[in-house]
């Protein structure tokens, strides 16, 4: 393994300035892909071209898309893939997937968060197949002397079209190799009739790697000499050590260094928590030797964080005015006046990732470079925190990103790679830093808690003139600026200051609340806990009102409409998931088609039996809409099974059809695990769960028996998929539990609130 | 000293005998598609095969395994043609993958014991193994898939 792993280390790119500015680069050891570089170097190619960064291609007709943005079950890699090779007309059989390094002065951003790998790469990747199909069109016009409208490139050959005659996109890059890359203006994009890969179905790239057991996750890194470092962290967030009695830790076989590690006060942003490192040879050796470790902890200024206590501060802030971040109308007088009036409270707690690979990363240090390798979303942030940490230039930090075992937003957080970085430089040898489950959930960036108090005014003919709106939750800001109580634009902006309801008197406030451990962004973030209150409170107002839900939350939205969002009363700066409101605005007709046709797929209205319930949701997430029915059957004893889900999805422009629906029901079962258990809870100051058996996530049984993915087909820009899915599963459930037992869930998770079965719900 | 067989090979070790054989594997032997998830048998990321069982390698001390077989998810067929395999590739089951190889060693074990399950028994055995993408309904559909195929 270790001259593999060598061959991959040496492996190295000549980059040389072409024509226009573009890069050619020519590798000198092929694919990158790691479990590929482990198993040993494929054939090498004489020569390449790489008419974008994201292409190269070689003289045997391997063509090798770069993939610059992370891979953690979305597949990515693959829907990177098959837009590049449709514009370029390859074949999929000669098409490899080589994962970039970090380098976004190369690839743009590669931070794989917010859902945006499509919706932000989807013209770039394009253009770049299309370049190399120009190209090598060029290539072929110049080896025959024709012009080149007179030859086409399709499925990896290029045809004269008179002559018949062809060249393979192998035997091209030889000549490709001395063009002048094709300017903009001299590519064609396809017309969406002639794509051959997007908008199709597609298998992973992975698929055979992860069924047999190859695929590489940063847990699965080893190197020759390497010491597995696994770390006694601050037991409460802003602790450091006292003291430390290491010497029984020393002894144990295997163990060859302790390393005390400096911890980054609140607010660490993403620096590393500190505490003591066991290095050993062996990660059984290196856990044996943690247990060893005595330490004297100062558990610092968070050490009576109580979540019970917390809760009551929560609920306080949101039932007095908070700071206003959207009004329209008077929400104030027309509550006053209505004919009916309703006000619900509601909480949502906080949330581990519990992603299935706990944290790891391997880093080398050597004459002034550091080398990661590590499952990141953020490879930028980590090269930037490490340099940051060891003091080193940005440009002497490698970042390979390799598979990664789920992410949900803990991976883009790179506090676990600056660790190895640190130790991997003190003792001067590589070194693979561990986290245990324990670690992991202890550790975590947590998805916030939230308390939200809403208020509702109906008139004599149910209808709603008046919305009021309070949040209080500690903000994501809060791990990066000290002093922060209040909510980010971009955190109202998730479900408050972008509520599509036409409502004339509306009312949105947050109120403070200062973090009190470690917040940090979870799959779909703050979209969670108000989805859940809105949906929520739109059904209880529906029920309020004698009207079916689904036909209320249609009459809430309004008439198809381009919702001017100048002019929405908007106190908080507009946030529109860092796009304009022009290129994606907020559209109540595709809110209008995914709950029609999610109510049409599930049957919505159809009388259901004893004990059973459909519920209802619609919420817009990372520029995608997505409506949810849920039905759920509640058995005596009071637990919940899920007969059936149907989601509708207008997500624009789908690249992979197969993989949204899997990212569907992804998210929906996911957000099922968040709704029936999904609780962190604090005391004197650390979680008080630490493993899969006290943090309930959803397993098999949770499943639904019956799934529908319904996509709405559209040539719209492409929106997000990965998140979008999550938010209206904790409403729609929560609704369906409501119609099913009159029980109406408020606080999350339902746990063993329906514990008492049906009857006493009632 | 402990002698074993992993996927057919004869092993031997004479380290620590209450190391989990999980480590084991993935440290000593570099059986890497065998997954540390958990640790305390509560995921069944590092489900292997003993005697033909499927057993949590986290909790399973390399003492417990002298003289038995071992199959890991590298040993489970050489190129990914196990019935189960190739049902997981057809359902396209894995999202990030990570637990798919303990899945599938567990979708295994259960069709060796029981050719035609039905739901409430695919439920029951796969109800130790997380998958926090939540592939449960594919796994589901795979695994009714290659009972109906094998």
């Amino acid at each position: 393994m270790n001259s593999q792993s060598t061959s991959m280390e040496r492996r190295e790119f000549v980059q040389l300035l072409g024509a226009g500015g573009l890069v050619l680069a020519v590798s000198l050891s092929g694919c990158r892909r790691l479990s590929d570089a482990l198993r040993g170097a494929p054939k090498a190619a004489t020569t390449s071209v790489t008419p974008a960064a994201y292409l190269r291609l070689d003289d045997t007709g391997t063509v090798t898309v770069i993939c610059h943005r992370s891979e953690m079950g979305q597949g990515i890699r693959t829907s990177v893939a098959m837009i590049v090779a449709d514009e370029l007309d390859a074949d999929w059989s000669q098409v490899k997937v080589e994962q970039a390094l970090g380098d976004e002065k190369t690839y743009g951003s590669q931070n794989t968060d917010g859902s945006r790998s499509i919706r932000d790469f989807y013209g770039a990747l394009r253009e770049a197949g299309a370049t190399g199909r120009a190209l090598l069109e060029a290539a072929a016009a110049k080896q025959w002397s024709v012009p080149a409208s007179e030859v086409e490139a399709r499925q990896h050959v290029v045809t004269h079209r008179s002559s018949g005659r062809t060249l393979g996109y192998g035997e091209l890059v030889a000549t490709a190799r001395e063009l002048p890359m094709p300017g903009k203006a001299a590519i064609r994009l396809k017309r969406p009739e002639q794509f051959r890969y997007i908008g199709k179905d597609m298998p992973s790239v992975d698929m055979a790697d992860m069924i047999s057991g190859a695929a590489l996750y940063g847990m699965d890194l080893r190197r020759e000499g390497m010491l597995v470092a696994v770390i006694a962290r601050p037991p409460v967030y802003g602790g450091a050590v006292k003291s430390v009695d290491s010497s029984a830790a020393e002894k144990v076989p295997g163990v060859e260094r302790v390393v005390q590690l400096d911890s980054a006060p609140p607010p660490s942003a993403f620096m590393p928590l500190g505490g003591v490192a066991v290095l050993a040879r062996s990660t059984w050796a290196a856990l044996q030797g943690r247990q060893k470790l005595k330490i004297d902890w100062d558990h610092g200024p968070h050490a009576t964080y109580d979540s019970a206590v917390f809760r009551t501060e929560l609920e306080r802030s949101v039932r007095r005015a908070g700071k206003v971040v959207r009004s329209q109308g008077n929400a104030a007088r027309a509550l006053a006046s209505a004919s009916k009036r309703l006000q619900a409270d509601y909480y949502v707690p906080h949330l581990s990732h519990a992603q299935m690979e706990p944290l790891a990363a391997l880093a080398t240090f050597e004459n002034g470079k550091c080398d990661i390798w590590a499952p990141t979303q953020h490879p930028q942030a980590a090269r930037d925190t490490v340099a940051l940490a060891l003091k080193i230039p940005v440009e002497n930090v490698r970042v390979s990103v390799t598979l990664l075992g789920g992410g949900f937003g803990r991976k883009s957080k790179p506090d676990f790679i600056v660790e190895a970085a640190l130790l991997a430089r003190e003792v001067g040898k590589p070194v693979k830093v561990v986290w245990t489950r324990e670690d992991d959930i202890q550790h975590d960036y947590f998805h916030t808690v939230a308390a939200q108090h809403l208020e509702g005014g109906l008139d004599a003919n149910g209808k709603v003139t008046s919305w009021l709106h309070r949040t209080a939750f500690p903000s994501i800001m809060a791990t990066f600026v000290p002093g922060t109580v209040y909510a980010g634009d971009g955190e109202v902006g998730q479900g408050i200051t972008d509520l599509p309801f036409a409502v004339p008197n509306l009312r949105c406030e947050n109120g403070p609340a200062a973090a009190l451990t470690r917040i940090g962004w979870y799959r779909s973030v703050i979209n969670i806990p108000h989805a859940f209150a809105i949906s929520s409170f739109a059904d209880e107002l529906a029920h309020a009102a004698g009207k079916d839900p689904k036909g209320f939350l249609l009459e809430l939205i309004g008439p198809d409409r381009i919702i001017d969002m100048t002019k929405a009363g908007l106190v908080a700066k507009p946030s529109n998931y860092d796009r304009s409101f022009e290129d994606y605005p907020i559209d109540t007709g595709r809110y209008r088609k995914v709950l029609e046709l999610v109510a049409e797929k599930s049957g919505w209205g159809k009388p259901l039996g004893s004990g059973r319930g459909r519920g209802i949701a619609v919420h817009r997430s990372f520029l995608s809409y997505v409506a949810t029915v849920i039905e759920v059957e509640i058995k005596a004893d009071g637990t919940v099974t899920i007969p059936r889900v149907d989601v509708a999805i207008d997500a624009g422009t789908v690249v992979n059809p197969e993989r949204v629906r899997a990212q569907m029901e992804g998210a929906t079962i996911m957000g099922i695990g968040n709704t029936l258990y999904g609780e962190i809870t604090f005391k004197e100051g650390r979680p008080v769960q630490s493993n899969y058996t006290d943090y309930r996530v959803a397993r098999i049984d949770a499943a639904p028996r019956e799934f529908g993915v319904h996509i709405l087909p559209s040539t719209e820009q492409p929106g997000g998929v990965g998140e979008p899915g999550v938010p209206p599963v904790a409403p729609a459930l929560c609704n369906a539990i409501f119609s099913a037992t009159r029980r109406r869930i408020r606080s999350l998770p339902v746990d063993k609130q329906l514990a008492g079965g049906i009857a006493s719900a009632r | 000293m402990i002698s074993m067989t992993v996927n057919g090979r004869r092993q031997e070790f004479s380290g620590d005998e209450a190391m989990p054989l999980l480590w084991y594997l993935r440290d000593e032997l570099g059986l890497t598609g065998t997954k540390f998830g958990c640790g305390v048998s509560a995921c069944g990321a590092c489900t292997v095969h003993l005697d033909g069982k499927a057993v949590r390698a986290c909790v399973t001390p390399v003492s417990a395994v002298e003289g038995r077989k071992v199959i890991t998810i590298e040993g489970l067929s050489k190129d990914g043609s196990h019935p189960v395999q190739r049902a997981w590739r057809a359902h396209n089951v894995p999202q990030c993958g990570y637990c798919q190889t303990g899945q599938i060693m567990q979708a295994a074990a259960l069709l060796e014991a029981t050719p035609k399950p039905n739901d409430a028994e695919i439920d029951q055995a796969m109800a130790g193994n997380i998958c926090r993408c939540g592939t449960y309904v594919r796994i589901r559909a795979a695994i009714r898939a290659a009972a109906v195929e094998a």
